[in-house]
């Protein structure tokens, strides 16, 4: 038995980092951070766990490694707007959306949810591996408007709280009234005794939840972490890693970055076009979406699921029933809620339709597989 | 945990009984994490000293089996292909492969239980 580990020279630690180790958590390099991919089963965690979790009940996140950049002043919408494929102008005061930072080819600098904190005062959070890539590319693309542009990364140690028992958790340690905070909007309010904290009923699991963005120090971070989790007991609360931040994203067809979006993936290919609005006059790679609509796409994001025995994985190749390589696996793992193997994959048009049937290569043999609906999951209404 | 002194050990995390049953290490089933696969070779297949004869996986990651010792497969343990999860439960107890060794003196060269625990847990130390 042998597992392939890289220990990259330079890793960065989020300010739970210590909280992690003590509870024993497997932590991983992710990204350039040193983060938990999974908390021990000696204390009822792992993966499977974690997910079931959030499924089920509530898990808590370290998801500090994000990054944020705000983007303040009075021509900061047209900033955004110059920026953002989505159309910020509809958000209202304390609504977010999710949205994309394109390059002029239509390919992906980063996905990004937008968030509007005032008047002209926006937040753009963005992913841990392309922070600094992201913070250049804003900065640069923005010195012609009047706005401030600021990476707030390091100010914030910021905590998902995700499941269907999230509001009721976090509602114990709050005085803002969460129920009235919709999906994608934020509220201010005092949290574990802070006072004026951004709360966003926004995440990354495809169910219901809540991210929390407090003073990155290490004292007050590891005692709002503690504080989550003892007002969690009641609810069976676990502490959850990036293995299951992973599963859970997937069964939601939640893309990543390096994965379903890249700079060498436009926004039709990965699916995410309802999120283009093209009905802007101007933004950055907006002519050449233009261009690829016309022209149309040569592959395209599909959802699989293992009929053979067999679990797809990054990176395997996707080939036709006579073997020839048709496309590439981005994402692929055990889904621990649908118990099923499942993957997204990028494949040419005329193996996208549902019910087409593909083989995955694994260890040289091609295994059976079928193009289903996406998202895998989604969550239940609410009644 | 202890590593039972009944059998001997691989620097890639397996075990091996006079008899020449295998499985993988406590220690191996802990850094892997929920278990949810296993491939096995087939009875009467032929694996070798140090080559890879099958593959575990977990949620997050594959992993290559290797065999201690040269040997044929004489029995599988099926029960593993429905639930894989035994191995996370009792690694020391659930038996992957049986194999007919093809020279026993083989596993000679393998570490002893204390020997095996003092290099898992220096390699869980980096």
């Amino acid at each position: 038995m042998s597992a392939a580990e890289a220990a990259p020279p330079l890793v960065r630690k989020t300010a739970l980092n210590a909280v992690h180790r003590s509870m024993g958590a497997k932590m991983v390099e992710f990204n350039g951070w040193d983060m938990p991919v999974e908390y021990p089963a000696a204390i009822g965690c792992g993966i499977i766990n974690e997910h079931m979790a959030v499924r089920t009940g509530v898990g808590i996140f370290d998801v500090s490694h994000m990054g944020d950049i705000r983007l303040a002043g009075p021509e900061a919408l047209a900033a955004v707007q110059h920026l953002s494929m989505n159309d910020a102008a509809r958000l209202a005061i304390g609504q977010a959306q999710y949205s994309a930072l394109l390059y002029p080819q239509g390919t992906f600098v980063d996905d990004v949810i937008v968030h509007r904190l005032g008047e002209d005062d926006y937040l753009l959070v963005i992913n841990a591996g392309t922070r600094e890539k992201d913070f250049s590319w804003v900065h640069d693309n923005t010195r012609q408007f009047k706005c401030k542009v600021e990476h707030l990364s390091d100010d914030f140690t910021q905590i998902a709280i995700q499941g269907p028992k999230a509001v009721s958790l976090l509602q114990k340690l709050t005085d803002a009234d969460l129920s009235a905070v919709k999906f994608y909007w934020v509220t201010r309010g005092t949290l574990c005794g802070l006072k004026n904290m951004l709360m966003g009923r926004t995440g990354y699991t495809a169910e219901d939840g809540f991210e929390v963005y407090i003073p990155s120090d290490e004292a007050t971070s590891e005692r709002v972490w503690n504080e989550i989790l003892a007002a969690g007991k009641e609810f069976n609360t676990v502490p959850c890693g990036l293995g299951a931040r992973n599963t859970l994203r997937l069964e939601g067809k939640l893309p990543l970055y390096g994965h379903e979006i890249s700079d060498a993936i436009n926004v039709w290919e990965a699916g995410l076009d309802r999120f283009i609005k093209l009905e802007k006059p101007e933004f950055i790679g907006r002519a050449a979406l233009e261009k690829a609509r016309i022209e149309g796409v040569q592959k395209t994001l599909v959802g699989l699921e293992m009929i053979d025995r067999g679990i797809a994985r990054d990176g395997y190749r996707v080939l036709d029933d006579s073997g020839c390589e048709i496309g590439y696996v981005t994402s692929g793992s055990p889904a621990p809620f649908l118990k099923k193997n499942i993957a997204l994959a990028y494949v040419p048009p005329q193996h996208a339709a549902i019910g087409s049937s593909v083989q995955v290569e694994i260890r040289n043999q091609g295994v059976k597989a079928q193009v289903v609906p996406t998202p895998f999951y989604k969550r239940p209404k609410k009644v | 945990m202890s590593y039972p002194p009944d059998r001997k050990y691989t620097k890639e995390h397996e075990w091996i009984t006079a008899e020449g049953t295998i499985g993988i290490t406590n220690y191996a089933q802990e850094s892997l994490g929920d278990i949810v696969f296993v491939d096995l070779p087939k009875v009467g297949a032929e694996i070798t000293a140090g080559k890879t004869f099958g593959t575990v996986e977990s949620v997050k990651a594959v992993s290559d089996l290797y065999a201690p010792a040269s040997g044929t497969v004489t029995a599988v343990n099926g029960d593993l292909a429905t639930s894989p999860e035994k191995v996370n439960k009792d690694a020391h107890g659930s038996w992957m492969v049986k194999v007919k060794l093809k020279d026993p003196a083989e596993l000679n060269a393998l570490l002893s239980a204390a020997d095996y625990e003092k290099f898992a847990s220096e390699e869980a130390g980096h």
